[in-house]
């Protein structure tokens, strides 16, 4: 099957973009050298192209209540024009999505699924909210999303827009203009910089790509590819489904049980497995591995303890561009995951050893 | 369009792995990737090379070539035994991105069968195959 191009193809082609096949689309990897891309965004801004990921909006009377039924979070709870960060799971308690739920107004709510799982998603999404009084509706196909991340971002933007960027607070959304577009303008992102999310339309995206490109020259904005938002968000300790979220764990074992809201009103798939696994505790949790070699442990790799015995599984790993050394997640038994425990990786039949260190393992100065 | 078309130089030989192999004496050859393999990799972050001594087979294992997203073996296109690597790689993998044919080579090899160095691609034949990918 052939894959689908975003609205900025050409853009991304004229750039000289290397693409990549990911979740059925056409996506670029990197333009030029994925390491500048990814010192960019740390210390001056990337723009990301990320129409992949599916939009799905909620409206209706019991859009809330059927958001706070079908995912792990309180959606109802969320204030007009902020945002959360939550999960959905199966009855088990297995990770199915991580998700980002806006509640853009009273009655309105927009979820952002991962391009892989946006399909499964929005049909979870509308089994289960049938008895309740709202309408699922997949939008992905109208929105494009543009990112704009790192220390610049806000200098770039506030050139193009009418809104005070100080007074978009992180995980809150403004409709606003850029670029005189229409443009839901999100303070949110995968990267562990400030920055920004902008929904367009497919036909405006070229429009505001083309000027954030343009006001980003004066602040060495380069356009960053699928590759480096890898290990941005690695370093940012940030999970990325299919490596450490997956429906083999909870959110517990990802260490992310903040996100399960056991005390809020009503029954929400997966409740009683969540509630037993909060009350249990967990056998195995994500831990961050820190390795003084090059060899970076990649997802798979077998983790060992001092005595050679296998204790667990690394589900990410690079040598972090940012800090240079190799860095990685793994799921390993509890009795291992404690920071300063020595374990070990095998990489490719050699033991690299590792030491088990806390997450994030980068985080920006303010 | 700005696409990128990847530098073959006439003079040498080629492997389907997408390495090159250079004559540097009547029974050694020079070894590294081709611009056509650093490309795809992207950002070379570290390169794994046997040591000097080692005899190596056809096919077999001679190192890896580590970018942030993947790792790669690096195959051995002739037989025969390591007299020189490219210590460099060690501080600045990056030179095979930047010069995979100059200051990014890999190894040297002292060829037991010298001659075998003729069946390799040429560029015309590994032009052909980087084109098919």
């Amino acid at each position: 099957m052939e894959s689908r191009r975003t609205p900025l193809h050409a853009e991304h082609e004229a750039l000289g973009a290397m693409f990549t096949d990911f979740a059925g689309w056409r996506m670029p990897l990197r333009y030029d050298s994925e390491l500048a891309e990814h010192h960019a965004v740390r210390t001056t801004a990337g723009l990301f192209d990320l129409t992949h990921m599916g939009e799905i909006v909620l409206t209706g009377p019991e859009a809330g209540a059927a958001l706070d039924h079908a995912l792990v979070g309180h959606s109802s709870a969320i204030g007009v024009g902020r945002a959360r960060y939550t999960m959905i799971t199966r009855v088990d308690g297995g990770v199915l999505d991580d998700l980002i739920v806006y509640r853009l107004g009273e009655t309105e709510y927009l979820v952002v699924a991962n391009a892989s799982n946006a399909e499964l998603v929005f049909g979870e999404l509308v089994e289960r909210a049938a008895d309740f009084d709202t309408e699922v509706v997949d939008r992905s196909q109208d929105y494009a999303l543009l990112a704009v991340q790192g220390p610049a971002s806000t200098a770039i933007l506030a050139g193009l827009t009418p809104t005070d960027l100080a007074t978009v607070k992180y995980y809150a959304s403004y409709p606003t203009e850029v670029a005189g577009t229409p443009v839901l303008l999100a303070r949110t992102g995968y990267t562990g910089e400030d920055g920004f999310e902008l929904f367009v339309a497919p036909a405006d995206a070229p429009a505001v790509w083309a000027a954030l490109l343009e006001a980003g020259k004066a602040h060495d904005l380069k356009p960053a590819g699928l590759g480096c938002r890898d290990t941005l968000r690695l370093e940012a300790g940030m999970p990325l489904y299919g490596n450490e979220l997956d429906t083999a764990h909870t959110p517990y074992h990802a260490n992310l049980g903040r996100v399960v809201k056991l005390d809020k009103p009503g029954d929400f798939v997966g409740r009683e497995a969540l509630a037993a696994v909060a009350e249990s505790g967990v056998d195995t949790t994500l831990v961050g591995l820190r390795s003084e070699g090059r060899r970076a442990p990649r997802h798979g790799y077998t983790v060992l303890d001092a005595e050679g015995a296998a204790v667990g599984e690394v589900t990410s790993g690079a040598l972090s561009p940012t800090l240079g050394y190799s860095v990685a997640m793994a799921y390993v038994a509890r009795s291992s995951a404690e920071p300063g425990t020595k374990l070990a990786v095998d990489v490719r039949g050699r033991q690299e050893p590792v030491e088990v260190v806390a997450l994030p393992f980068y985080k920006r100065a303010n | 369009m700005k696409e990128r078309t990847a530098v073959i130089p006439e003079e040498l030989k080629y492997t389907e792995e997408h390495e090159w192999v250079q004559r540097t004496g009547d029974a050694t050859v020079r070894i590294g990737i081709t611009d056509y393999a650093q490309e795809q990799l992207g950002d070379v972050v570290f390169v794994q090379l046997p040591e000097l001594g080692e005899t190596v087979d056809v096919g077999q294992t001679l190192g890896e070539v580590e970018s942030t997203k993947s790792v790669s073996d690096i195959y051995a296109p002739l037989a025969g035994e390591v007299v020189a690597r490219n210590d460099s790689l060690d501080q600045q993998p990056d030179l095979v991105n930047s010069d995979p044919y100059g200051e990014g080579w890999m190894i040297e090899l002292r060829l037991g069968d010298p001659g075998a160095v003729d069946d390799l691609l040429d560029a015309t034949a590994y032009q052909e195959l980087a084109a098919g990918e």
